[in-house]
């Protein structure tokens, strides 16, 4: 009777998952089509100045208002989203797969390298990360590539430390022994065997950090360190606005509802899939 | 006769910083002779599976050499280790933690098969093969670890140990994660393969009456050191060592 109780809960736990995951994934690859068709879908060209119009207030003709060139808010926000979007993807995408990488072999090879590379990640993790970015990405000049260069900098650490610990919980247990004895070579053991089973604990980092990285490049555009006026970036468009914040608040605003959104769903979806790759769940899915 | 196996003061050595040295296995020689089931037994603790590691070469030696035919195999690395792992298989305490859990029981099983070049299709069916002489049926190719009992798992175990026709099974502990019916099915299975098969086992094992029925030789191991061996009955029955006695006294 008990054991019946707790198999159920556990199923509409388990499918209350799936679902969840279901909606958070239609949810983010409409963001991400959005992003992806924004050109087609703005119905204004988001670069054409028209200065009669400059600074309206939000209305039918101009959902989110125009800014100080006249220029219209929504089509700027829609494009801006495919530049931050794709920036934080490919940013996340970079440090997730090299972060991993270098944690793998550390943690599998040990040793001198292993140190070294390890003291290194120290040093990159003992700095607050945007500080250390600013930095970076100072030195690289402007740009959103080297901004993204600079993050991808000082934030694969994050990966490589995970990826380590995870290995080296994995090597010497009894399943890799066997699979050396089958006369594996271990550039074999390491991509047959050890990278498939730490790959859930990396996902959902990276699901995790594309809501973080996203603030972060934003955060270096504000600062005038990522994309360059008059690119159309959530970021840099919000701090042109900073100064008119008080008149004119729209400018401000219509960036932030999109980092507002595509922060928060990724964080979300990010949850979702731990929850969703859980252990406790995978036995009755 | 020639032994295939012949081990020469193997010795090792965990060296911890700032405390003093670990000695597991402590000058340890021992001879296996083709077709012999040489029983280790030993509390835990006494070095009996960092023995079966050395061996097997997953850790390196302090001191001393390991001779497989004749040929040194203390330093044996990469290609050369390939070849011994030809000759030389283990089947390990844990049964179910002995598979990767993301991949299937067959695919475990023609791992060493696929990584000396059998092709597909033969490797397939030579899986299948395997399970039946252990005892299991097709489906369980298909199967993951935690999907399976441990008996059964440690059948695959004994399967994949086999697939590559080795002539020198190492058992870890291979039967006493297992329960008693089970592992009277485990060790009849395993001197049923012996029989067909014409291997040796270094069978490890802390069950003194399944080392008495099963091996014709037995070494007593105590704090890495070989305090007694000799035929089953001489060492049970009149043992000499002090720590010996203890050991069979704990078990009457």
């Amino acid at each position: 009777m008990n054991e019946t109780v707790t198999v159920r809960t556990q199923k509409i736990k388990s499918n209350h998952a799936k679902r969840r995951l279901c909606v958070f994934l239609v949810l983010t690859a409409l963001l991400l089509l959005t992003a992806l068709f924004s050109m087609q879908l703005a119905p204004y060209d988001p670069y054409a100045q028209n200065l009669e119009e400059a600074m309206q207030p939000p209305s039918v003709r101009h959902i989110m208002g125009t800014d100080q060139h006249g220029r219209d808010m929504f089509s700027r926000v829609l494009v801006g989203g495919r530049t931050s979007i794709f920036a934080t993807l490919a940013l996340v995408a970079v440090i997730s797969v090299f972060g991993t990488c270098v944690g793998t072999l550390c943690g599998y090879y040990g040793g001198k390298l292993d140190s070294v590379i390890m003291r290194i990640s120290d040093v990159c993790l003992a700095f607050p990360g945007l500080v250390f970015a600013m930095a970076v990405a100072a030195l690289l000049g402007g740009g959103i590539s080297n901004a993204v260069l600079a993050l991808a900098v000082v934030s694969w650490p994050k990966y490589s430390r995970v990826a380590r610990s995870q290995t080296l919980a994995l090597k010497d247990g009894p399943f890799i022994s066997a699979v050396r004895l089958a006369g594996s070579s271990s550039i074999q053991v390491v991509s047959r065997h050890i990278l498939p089973n730490i790959l859930g604990p990396i996902l959902v980092t990276a699901m995790l950090d594309i809501g973080t990285m996203m603030m972060e490049l934003a955060g270096l555009s504000f600062l005038g360190l990522g994309a360059v006026p008059p690119t159309a970036e959530w970021g840099n468009m919000m701090s042109t606005g900073r100064s008119m914040l008080q008149m004119y608040p729209w400018i401000v605003l219509s960036p932030g509802i999109g980092i507002f959104i595509s922060v928060v769903l990724f964080n979300l979806l990010g949850d979702t899939v731990r929850d969703y790759l859980d252990p406790r769940n995978s036995r009755s899915r | 006769m020639e032994p295939i196996l012949d081990i020469k003061d193997l010795t090792k050595t965990f060296r911890n910083r700032g405390k003093s040295d670990l000695t597991v296995v402590d000058h340890v020689s021992f001879q296996l002779y083709p077709g012999e089931i040489l029983g280790v037994v030993g509390e835990s603790g006494s070095g009996k599976s960092t023995i079966a590691k050395l061996i097997t070469r997953l850790i390196d030696a302090t001191e001393g050499s390991i001779f497989m035919n004749g040929r040194d195999i203390t330093h044996a690395k990469g290609a050369q280790l390939k070849d011994i792992y030809q000759q030389l298989q283990m089947v390990f305490q844990n049964p179910v933690g002995s598979f990767d859990p993301r991949r299937t029981l067959g695919d475990g099983i023609g791992e060493s098969l696929r990584n000396h070049g059998v092709p597909k299709e033969k490797c397939r069916e030579r899986v299948i093969r395997l399970l039946e002489q252990c005892g299991l049926s097709e489906e369980f190719a298909g199967r993951y670890p935690h999907e399976v009992s441990g008996g059964q798992c440690q059948r695959a175990a004994i399967a994949r140990a086999l697939a590559i026709e080795p002539k020198i099974l190492i058992c870890d502990e291979a039967t006493s994660a297992l329960d008693v019916t089970v592992q009277k099915q485990i060790v009849e299975l395993l001197l049923s393969l012996q029989k067909a098969n014409g291997l040796s086992y270094l069978f490890i094992c802390h069950n003194l009456a399944l080392v008495q029925m099963l091996c014709s030789r037995v070494l007593v191991l105590y704090d890495g050191k070989i305090v007694e061996s000799g035929t089953p009955d001489e060492v049970i029955l009149s043992p000499k060592s002090e720590y010996t006695k203890c050991l069979v006294d704990a078990v009457l």
